[in-house]
């Protein structure tokens, strides 16, 4: 296969009309000795049929969501995702378009990202946001960086709630500049431990991290926390950045309203696909008064020299094509497509829309909690402190084994948090989208008490 | 000249914006469109008992000010503002380094199959066989071109995967107890933006060096700069104006000799494809800009993803988890794969899963598609564009360095600001009059007035040919109506928007 449209006579013609003979009298600045002899070492081209069979043969290899019920959470969500979606930003005026640095002809894009800035800016309940960034992770590590210029000091609190891989992509991110990250324990109840977070803000710091709902699912008492950090001793606070999962927002306040200086969140609920990862889409909002030191692209609403609305690419002295090595992130390419994919599904969604699918999550997921905890030597981790839409469970048996029996009958059951750190408490990780009914969580919980009851001991 | 755009007067152009709405009507903002009441996603109805509100402590107490539409009013919405971008598949989109070629279709029907894009990342590895063995194998394919040991597809754009380059030659010289000694990074003064932040990010700091009058690294610059403090040298080959450094082999062997590391933004590596694999000429890392050179589509500003290939040396400090497989008599293909996360001296995670797999299903097909002859094929046409486009417009525009070019290649417009008060910025902005996105413009830094023009191998003859035509005519017309060119663009739904008074007075959202 190939996508030039030039034939081998039509090279030859240009070659002609460039003024050399052969291809190769174009690669005088390359030295004969670096180049390869040969071909690439690489499987043969293929016709499109071919390739297809090819991709479509890996695809069948895995256990898709058609084949598996999902109660899997954990960071990524089975939430429903409208048709009119994918219908929008398949357009090639959306997927094919690039970074609007010609804004004359780039208005849709920039206007979709102005929008998605105040959906986001509105759902946060904070002053601006940006155009988004790779991903949730990604957003609590410049979210620090952020408080860190801001504050100036090498220190940073985290919540052992905030997820594992936030955490690890955060660790990573600061190790280069030399930031000590210093975790905040959890309590009996699965949140925060707000004596310890006391006792740690007692030694200066940029920022206090942590997630709202937790990591395990617990929800945390965000404002009060907000407010040990904010009134702490002398000098200026440390920055409050909250971890949030967007739709929980239609229940739950939102970061602005407990008072949190930058609120970031993994967008992936906003319409995305699981798409085993990625491409996901990482929130960012803060207060204005950081306006100049937020990380990643910008777009702002102007007139033209007609006195037309029309949107550009702004504060633009913030990043690295202008500042270079003083950028306040190295960002270029973020995550436009994404950006457009929420967009999209916010404005399907509307304020009501929001609210119901949180109130569904919600409900839906008591439903099961309440099914699950039913079955002997089952319980919640945390049995008195509340939950959105994802809970933990204490197992009298093998969180794998169990996953795998219930995988071997078509449910993924959840997630084993000792995947990620063995001390993380709790056995099995539940999440509960608007889109399970209660005939597949009916199911679930006899498969599930089939498969617990059926006795094996870790 | 029939076909040659006339620029219409102010009152002309008002006129026809008053009943055209085809090309210039705008379009509302979506809370402009809400109507009480609306709604665009009905679900199911609940069929469970309601919960237990949440405590008033934790409750919202305003909901956020979204808009209110139906489904029919968002597609709408969606599709008027789609109307008013410029895009690949309308027109030739030139913009220098970002390698703006044709995205197969294929490519998006793959990574839409439900068996890849209905994946969860936590599921047990035994149910994602295909996946990991799809990235196992992406991973071969970007080595086996590049020249690499080793690669990591975790980073999601080329910006991060500089950033995890950087990370792991840190780490590498943390490793031989060098990491406090080695904090200063060599980079040429034509290099992208990114590089230098990526080094701040990365805790060091950045010193640039003078390219030479010939567009290249400069040797004696560089051993000047080098020293047992220096942990790298990052440099982009072919470089930002289009030149393959012709002395790499004795700039990484200098660095060598320093004891540092070399680090290649491998931005142009279309220029590269079955010519020269930088693993294999002393580069020690390189990240892969997917939606450049695979040919994944930009999006509007992403998502991309910016893989890196590394040497042996480096491969221990790749991000986690690594994908291995073992023989295997159950599977289907002889081998089973997995993740694996103990790998003691990772740097860690930059990406909270495992990259942009939606992204690396594209690449993926595309390789495959084209295979070896292919992605020469493309490399062949590539520089075979770049080189006929110059010899269209060469004599018409500054042209710093001459030919012959790589992948592309920096005009200047220093001659017509000089003699006819006619910028870069004018000349960029008529281009858009001619229906052709402009270039990348005042990039690189060292050529006053850039135009740095990339074709890629997709477009045709006739295609480049429309493009040197306008090129020309705006030289012509620079000279003979330079107000023209001042005023454009003539033709555009608005026309230079206000960039200073945006910066001046930030309106980034709407408000209630």
């Amino acid at each position: 296969m190939k996508y030039t449209p030039s034939g081998p006579g039509e090279y030859a013609e240009l070659l002609q009309a460039i003024g050399v003979e052969r291809f190769e009298d174009l690669l005088e600045g390359v030295p004969e000795k670096l180049r390869l002899e040969g071909a690439l070492d690489l499987p043969g081209g293929m016709s499109e049929p071919e390739v297809r069979a090819v991709v479509e043969k890996l695809a069948a290899r895995n256990r898709n969501r058609s084949q598996s019920v999902c109660f899997a959470g954990a960071g990524a969500y089975d939430h429903f995702v409208p048709a009119a979606i994918d219908t929008i930003v398949s357009r090639s005026e959306f997927t094919t378009a690039y970074t609007p640095y010609q804004s004359e002809v780039s208005q849709g894009t920039l206007q979709v990202i102005y929008e998605f800035q105040s959906l986001v800016a509105e759902l946060m309940g904070l002053e601006v946001a940006n155009a988004s960034l790779y991903d949730g992770a990604h957003a609590v590590a410049e979210a620090v960086l952020l408080a860190h210029a801001v504050r100036g000091v090498d220190r940073a609190l985290v919540s052992a709630g905030l997820h594992p891989h936030a955490r690890r992509v955060l660790d990573t991110y600061a190790a280069g500049l030399g930031l000590e990250i210093v975790t905040v324990p959890l309590g009996a109840d699965g949140r925060t431990d707000a004596a310890a977070l006391t006792e740690l803000l007692a030694e200066p710091a940029s920022a206090v991290v942590f997630a709202h709902p937790t990591f395990s699912g617990c929800l945390e008492d965000p404002a009060r926390l907000t407010g040990i950090v904010h009134d702490t001793g002398a000098g200026k606070p440390p920055l409050v950045i909250g971890s949030v999962y967007p739709l929980s927002l239609g229940l739950l306040a939102p970061p602005g309203e407990w008072g949190a200086d930058v609120a970031v969140a993994e967008g992936q609920s906003l319409g995305l696909p699981l798409s085993f990862g990625g491409p996901y889409l990482g929130l960012f909002a803060c207060r204005s008064e950081y306006l100049r030191r937020l990380p990643g692209r910008l777009i702002g609403r102007t007139l033209d020299r007609d006195g037309r609305e029309s949107f550009v690419l702004t504060m633009q002295t913030r990043e690295q094509h202008i500042r270079r090595a003083k950028a306040t992130s190295n960002i270029c390419t973020n995550q436009g497509l994404c950006a457009t994919w929420g967009t999209v599904y916010m404005s399907l969604l509307g304020p009501e829309g929001l609210r119901e699918v949180a109130e569904q999550c919600h409900a839906r997921a008591h439903y099961l909690a309440g099914l699950l905890t039913a079955v002997p030597g089952v319980e919640l981790t945390w049995p008195d402190t509340p939950f959105f839409n994802e809970f933990t469970l204490n197992l009298p048996v093998d969180p794998g084994e169990l996953l795998a029996r219930l995988d071997g009958v078509g449910f993924l059951g959840g997630v084993d948090p000792h995947r990620f750190e063995p001390t993380i408490p709790g056995d099995l990780i539940v999440a509960v989208t608007e889109q399970r009914t209660r005939a597949e969580m009916d199911a679930f919980a006899r498969a599930f008490e089939e498969a617990v009851t059926g006795g094996f001991k870790p | 000249m029939s076909d040659t755009p006339q620029p219409l007067t102010a009152a002309e152009r008002a006129a026809r914006n008053a009943r055209s709405p085809w090309l210039t009507a705008p379009e509302p903002l979506a809370i402009e469109l809400s109507r009480a009441g609306r709604r665009g996603l009905p679900l199911p109805a609940l069929d469970v008992p309601e919960a237990d509100p949440v405590s008033e402590g934790l409750a919202r107490s305003r909901a956020p000010h979204w808009p209110e539409m139906s489904e029919s009013e968002v597609v709408r919405h969606f599709t008027r503002l789609s109307t008013r971008n410029h895009h690949v598949d309308k027109n030739l989109y030139p913009l220098g380094s970002c390698t703006m070629k044709y995205n197969p279709k294929v490519n998006e029907v793959m990574a839409r199959l439900p068996g890849l894009v209905d994946l969860h990342p936590l599921q047990h590895d035994t149910g994602v066989q295909g996946a990991l063995a799809l990235m196992w194998e992406l991973e071969r394919l970007l080595a086996a071109i590049s020249g690499f040991a080793a690669v990591s597809l975790q980073p999601a754009a080329g910006a991060q995967g500089e950033l995890t380059g950087l990370m792991t030659i840190r780490a590498c010289h943390e490793a031989a107890g060098e990491g406090e000694s080695r904090k200063r990074v060599l980079l040429p003064d034509s290099a992208h933006g990114t590089n230098p932040a990526s080094v701040t990010l990365n805790g060091w700091v950045t010193e640039e060096i003078a390219s030479g009058s010939d567009g290249l690294i400069d040797l004696e610059a560089l051993r000047d700069g080098l020293g047992s403090d220096v942990a790298c040298l990052m440099i982009t080959n072919p470089n930002t104006l289009g030149l393959f450094e012709s002395s790499i082999e004795t700039v990484c062997e200098l660095v060598h000799e320093a004891g540092g590391l070399v680090y290649m933004d491998g931005a142009n590596l279309n220029a590269l494809m079955g010519i020269v694999q930088p693993g294999r000429i002393g580069v020690d890392v390189m990240h892969f800009n997917l939606h450049k050179t695979f040919s994944t589509p930009h999006g509007g500003g992403g998502p991309g993803a910016g893989p890196i290939g590394v040497t042996e040396r480096l491969e221990p400090f790749l991000p986690v988890p690594r994908i291995e497989r073992e023989a295997s008599t159950e599977a289907p293909d002889g081998w089973a794969y997995r993740t694996v996360w103990d790998r003691p001296q990772s740097i860690g995670k930059v990406q909270g899963f495992f990259g942009n797999f939606g992204v690396l299903v594209r690449a993926y097909t595309y390789i495959r598609a084209l295979g070896p002859e292919g992605l020469a094929d493309a490399t062949r046409g590539a520089v075979i564009n770049a080189n006929y486009l110059l010899s269209r417009v060469g004599d018409a525009y500054h042209l710093p360095h001459p030919g012959p070019c790589m992948h592309e290649f920096v005009l200047s417009g220093c001659d017509q600001k000089s003699a006819c008060g006619v910028n870069t910025t004018d000349i960029a902005k008529r281009l858009l009059d001619f229906g052709f996105h402009a270039p990348t413009v005042y990039f690189p830094l060292i050529v006053p007035e850039a135009l740095m023009t990339e074709p890629t191998e997709t477009e045709t003859r006739e295609t480049l040919d429309e493009f040197a035509e306008a090129l020309l005519q705006i030289a012509r017309e620079a000279k003979e109506d330079p107000d023209l060119v001042h005023e454009a663009p003539h033709t555009t739904p608005v026309r230079r928007p206000d960039e200073a008074r945006a910066a001046k007075h930030p309106d980034l959202r709407w408000r209630a």
